[in-house]
């Protein structure tokens, strides 16, 4: 899936080399001990770097991407040679300031971004398709303590996500509390609800059912599951959206015509845009990576891992949260997070909350949202005073 | 707490002293929740002077985007229906400045602080004060006041009461005056116990505090 020349830093070598901007490094040779038991060898973590770490190597920020995400917050993505899925959150100047931090995104194991998934090739040339095993969140998070072992960074300042990036940030403050300053989980939950499994359901079924699909194997057949797969983006993308987004900026709009059909073509403008949405999802991401990242956002149950009490799995943490959400939210509604700050407080965290008012739906986190960048810029400046950070000042 | 111009009322010095006054009852090192914590004013007095262990409840998302950029930690939520979240004796004192009178279930908000806190802060304008009535009772209006700027349409405070109705609900719910701490012409009244008559009609501010 990668063809651009990789700045490879393999092995053991020490953080110091890492600290420069590397568009797409990567790391090899790690292995992984998964929470279904069984052990990935010859593991390799794609990641981004921005901005240096400082002397005492505290000011790094961990950014954990979204389901179909990948580790280019901010610049150019080779790839795509679009900007980065946070450009308006992530750069210099910006509220997740590079001139300030070094910041830290790592593609996540399973995913197909240049870390270790189901379309990753094995030592006999064939890819894992449904011989990949079943990651979790856990997983995910594990694999980013590698690499901030392998880097040296003996704790993050912050660590930030939404929506499955959020589950991320809950994971590491819940398991790797120590290792963690101050948490931003936006626009997620601390465990997937009965309707997100089952509009995840529709997608992957979406994707079995394409015969182009081969039992996963489509690598071997030299094709992919393109329809399949432009489904289960379609019924996503929905679940991003609000009823008010779609009204505002679809409406009953038709696409290219005067008049209805009266057939089955795209005659609304809301059908072009998710037919679009879906087509130009199939050319960066791959099917089978999209079954076993959704189900370990169904799997990830925070309480469920704590005796059934979400506060369990926060006692005694040092880290301070920011945890926001969206008015028009309705895949990771404000009810989720108020659950979390529920728990946060009953756990004595040091918790902070914000509701953004925004008719954007759950996409609202990668969008334009000002008053969540002043939110979290907010929280990072004052957490940077605390921390002691050099160049943090009051506002 | 709700309209941010409840915030507004009353001049500088007069929130100055409503302040200080329910900083001084707050012991060293505590933890403290701060309900209706307005753009955070209050936690960062009692973290600065007193180093306690600051938390709190705030409507308006602009009040809790300035307590954030402090770097203090606050919940944006509602005093009538939020305060359930909070678990049993989770805090040594919870404080509720001037914000008593906007809620919609005074009685209950109280009950849950008592649940939720070992001290009780409580400061309200009193209504009972001469300048209040005589308002009423000369010119057969809504009294306008500093600490009560908003016309009757527009306020946000809808539970208004004076010192001496605050204190029959304390009895309903069997709490104690440990201290009234009252305000007339910028003076500050200290006393132990229940206020007299004569200091609800010369209070313009009353702060008390509280136990169960």
């Amino acid at each position: 899936m990668l063809n651009q020349p990789t700045n490879r830093v393999g092995g053991y070598m020490t953080g110091h080399e890492n600290s420069a901007n590397g568009e797409h490094l990567v790391l090899e040779n790690a292995q992984l001990t998964l929470d279904n038991g069984s052990v990935l060898e010859a593991l390799t973590l794609a990641y981004r770097t921005y901005g240096q770490l400082n002397d005492d190597r505290s000011n790094a920020i961990l950014i954990c991407h979204a389901l179909t995400g990948d580790h280019h917050p901010s610049g150019a993505n080779p790839l795509t040679g679009r900007a980065g899925w946070w450009d308006n959150m992530v750069g210099a100047g910006k509220p997740i300031d590079t001139d300030k931090y070094f910041v830290i995104c790592q593609n996540v194991v399973g995913g197909c971004a240049g870390s270790t998934g189901p379309s990753t090739l094995r030592a006999d040339g064939t890819p894992y398709g449904l011989d990949f095993p079943v990651i979790t969140i856990g997983d995910m998070v594990r694999a980013q303590n590698l690499l901030l072992d392998r880097l040296d960074i003996p704790d993050l300042f912050c660590v930030i996500g939404g929506s499955m990036g959020g589950m991320q940030v809950l994971q590491w403050a819940a398991a790797h509390g120590e290792r963690v300053f101050s948490a931003i989980p936006i626009a997620t939950s601390a465990r997937h609800s009965s309707q997100n499994i089952a509009f995840h359901e529709v997608g992957r079924q979406a994707i079995l059912a394409d015969p182009d699909w081969h039992g996963g194997n489509y690598a071997a057949e030299n094709t992919a599951p393109r329809k399949g797969l432009a489904v289960a983006r379609m019924a996503a993308h929905i679940t991003y959206l609000s009823e008010a987004a779609l009204q505002r900026k679809f409406g009953r709009n038709l696409q290219d015509r005067d008049q209805l059909s009266y057939g089955f073509e795209a005659d609304f403008q809301i059908e072009s845009y998710l037919r679009h949405q879906g087509i130009s999802f199939v050319d960066r991401f791959d099917a089978n990576s999209y079954l076993y990242i959704t189900r370990a956002m169904d799997y990830f149950d925070l309480a469920a891992e704590h005796g059934g009490t979400l506060a369990h799995a926060f006692a005694n943490t040092k880290a301070r949260f920011c945890v926001v959400s969206f008015t028009s939210d309705w895949l990771f509604p404000t009810s989720e997070s108020i659950a979390l700050v529920r728990a946060l407080n009953a756990a004595g965290a040091n918790v902070s909350f914000v509701e953004i008012d925004s008719d954007k739906g759950h996409d609202a986190f990668l969008l334009d949202e000002p008053e969540m960048a002043q939110t979290i810029t907010g929280f990072l400046n004052a957490a940077a005073l605390a921390r002691g950070l050099s160049g943090a000042r009051h506002e | 707490m709700n309209d941010p111009r409840a915030h507004a009322n009353g001049n500088l010095t007069e929130k100055r002293i409503d302040l200080m006054l329910i900083a001084s009852l707050v012991e060293h090192g505590t933890r403290v929740l701060d309900i209706g914590c307005g753009n955070g004013e209050l936690m960062e007095l009692l973290v600065a002077e007193r180093g306690v262990d600051a938390r709190g409840l705030e409507l308006s998302q602009q009040g809790v985007n300035a307590c954030v950029a402090r770097g203090l930690a606050v919940v944006q939520g509602n005093a009538d229906t939020d305060l359930s979240y909070y678990p049993d004796r989770g805090f040594d004192t919870v404080i509720l400045s001037q914000t008593l009178q906007a809620t919609q279930r005074p009685k209950e908000v109280l009950q849950e602080m008592s649940r939720i806190g070992n001290k009780l802060i409580v400061s309200i304008p009193n209504f009972g004060h001469w300048r209040i009535r005589l308002a009423l009772a000369l010119r057969g209006r809504m009294p306008e006041t500093q600490a009560l700027s908003a016309k009757w349409y527009d306020t946000a405070n809808i539970h208004l009461c004076s010192m001496l109705d605050l204190i029959d609900l304390c009895d309903t719910l069997s709490l104690r005056v440990e201290t009234c701490l009252t305000v007339s012409n910028g003076k500050v009244h200290h006393s132990s116990g229940r206020p007299s008559a004569r200091q609800n009609l010369m209070a313009e501010l009353v702060v008390f505090e509280l136990s169960h």
